[in-house]
């Protein structure tokens, strides 16, 4: 046990000063990037810099991000069907937090909305905007709100990859005219950014919700829950 | 010397360290919560507010109701088969 | 020393540290706060070096936001996989580590 904790720490501290010697040590960068991007700035299609990185510059790695958000769902989802188990009530048995959901819900869908919009020319963007989204349906379910969209299985699937099928989709059809994968024209692309955006904030929201959730989205009925819970104790 | 920096990075260590140290699991996770952010705090410090919206929603809000959820999963009674009750907390 | 620098030595700490805790526990729910710690270390490191005396820099910015959403979703990945063992097993921790 302690001899454990002891090579632990020795390890670690060979780690931590190793990172050190390269934090004291580092090179400097051969490429100046803040100027590039903002000379680029112009063919991006935004005005934000982190949003014209994130889908104009190096757009492929958000499109393989967002496959791996995909790839982390139909594990979780595989795992849950693999084995069945009943759903958890997750619902807190509170009136409050219903009630006060109601007034939150549509203000949380506003934010969302606009940092969405936002995103093309100050702080925000799909991420952060999915992120509040998925926070307004944790509550909706800690809340104890049904919400039978949700539970839609060929729904909630389609939502899930709506997000990975319209970057690709794009990403591809930008191709026609002969330029390479995931090249905007210069004219479309805050439209094509936008729409991406839209989707993928859908998409992460989901994400994070089924994430959340745990239960495959079919076998989430509350009577049948409550009845299984009664016969196992 | 960036006096505030300084103070915000060493408060950044503490708290993981309490995060990591603490005895009761539900501790932990508040102080895993509170760490969360603090590092949203220093990416505004970072001039990245778009890291801190990302960090301060998902970093300590949606990791943290996660963990939470699980905290009450785990607290459930689960019957006899739990083989080291020390560790369930 | 720059406040950027300041954050990057500070990621040093918290890779250090995250990386011990990693290590020394066994409560599977403990390593995962851990990893996150490791995480968000070198996030720090990667912003801070990126920045420390050049300014502001959006390409490291994309490439943690990216790195955030990742590790929420391995991270609630992570838990699904802890649940399902917990379930079946009633443990906390792995066997190979006893």
């Amino acid at each position: 046990m302690s001899l454990r904790i002891v090579s632990a720490a020795l390890l670690c501290l060979a780690v931590t000063g190793a990172l050190a010697w390269a934090v004291l040590d580092r090179p400097l960068p051969e490429e100046n990037l803040p100027e590039r991007v903002a000379a680029a700035m112009p063919e991006s299609g935004v005005d934000h810099p982190v949003t014209a990185v994130l889908l104009n510059f190096r757009s492929y790695d958000t499109l393989l991000e967002i496959a791996v958000l995909l790839l982390a769902v139909v594990v979780a989802l595989a795992l849950r069907e693999a084995q069945p188990d009943r759903p958890e009530q997750m619902g807190l048995e509170n009136p409050l937090l219903r009630a006060v959901m109601a007034w939150l819900l549509p203000l949380i869908l506003i934010v969302a909305g606009f940092l969405l919009w936002a995103g093309s020319y100050q702080p925000g963007g799909a991420f952060q905007a999915g992120s509040v989204l998925a926070a307004a349906g944790v509550l909706l379910r800690l809340a104890g709100v049904t919400t039978a969209w949700l539970d839609n299985a060929t729904l909630m699937r389609a939502g899930l990859a709506l997000g990975l099928l319209t970057f690709l989709g794009v990403g591809l059809l930008v191709m026609i005219p002969g330029v390479p994968f995931l090249t905007y024209p210069l004219e479309y692309a805050g439209t094509l950014i936008l729409l991406i955006e839209l989707t993928l904030t859908l998409s992460i929201g989901l994400t994070l919700i089924s994430l959340f959730r745990l239960t495959p989205p079919y076998a989430d009925d509350p009577d049948e829950a409550r009845e299984q819970q009664g016969k196992t104790p | 010397m960036p006096w505030l920096d300084l103070l915000l990075g060493l408060t950044l260590v503490v708290t993981a360290g309490m995060a990591l140290a603490a005895r009761d699991m539900f501790r932990a996770v508040v102080m895993f919560i509170v760490f969360g952010l603090l590092v949203a705090l220093a990416w505004v410090r970072l001039q990245a507010p778009d890291i801190a919206l990302a960090e301060a929603a998902i970093g300590a809000g949606l990791t943290g109701v996660l963990l939470l959820d699980t905290l009450g999963y785990l607290r459930r009674p689960f019957g006899s088969r739990v083989d080291n009750p020390e560790e369930r907390e | 020393m720059s406040s950027a620098l300041v954050f990057a030595w500070s990621g040093v700490l918290l890779f250090g540290l995250g990386l011990f805790g990693f290590i020394a526990h066994r409560h599977l729910l403990r390593r995962l706060l851990a990893f996150n710690i490791m995480g968000s270390g070198s996030f720090l490191v990667l912003i801070g070096l990126a920045q420390d005396g050049r300014g502001v820099d959006h390409v490291p910015h994309a490439m943690v936001i990216t790195g955030i959403v990742v590790a929420v979703a391995s991270t609630a990945l992570a838990l699904v996989v802890f649940r399902r063992w917990y379930r079946a097993s009633g443990r906390t921790d792995l066997p190979e580590d006893t």
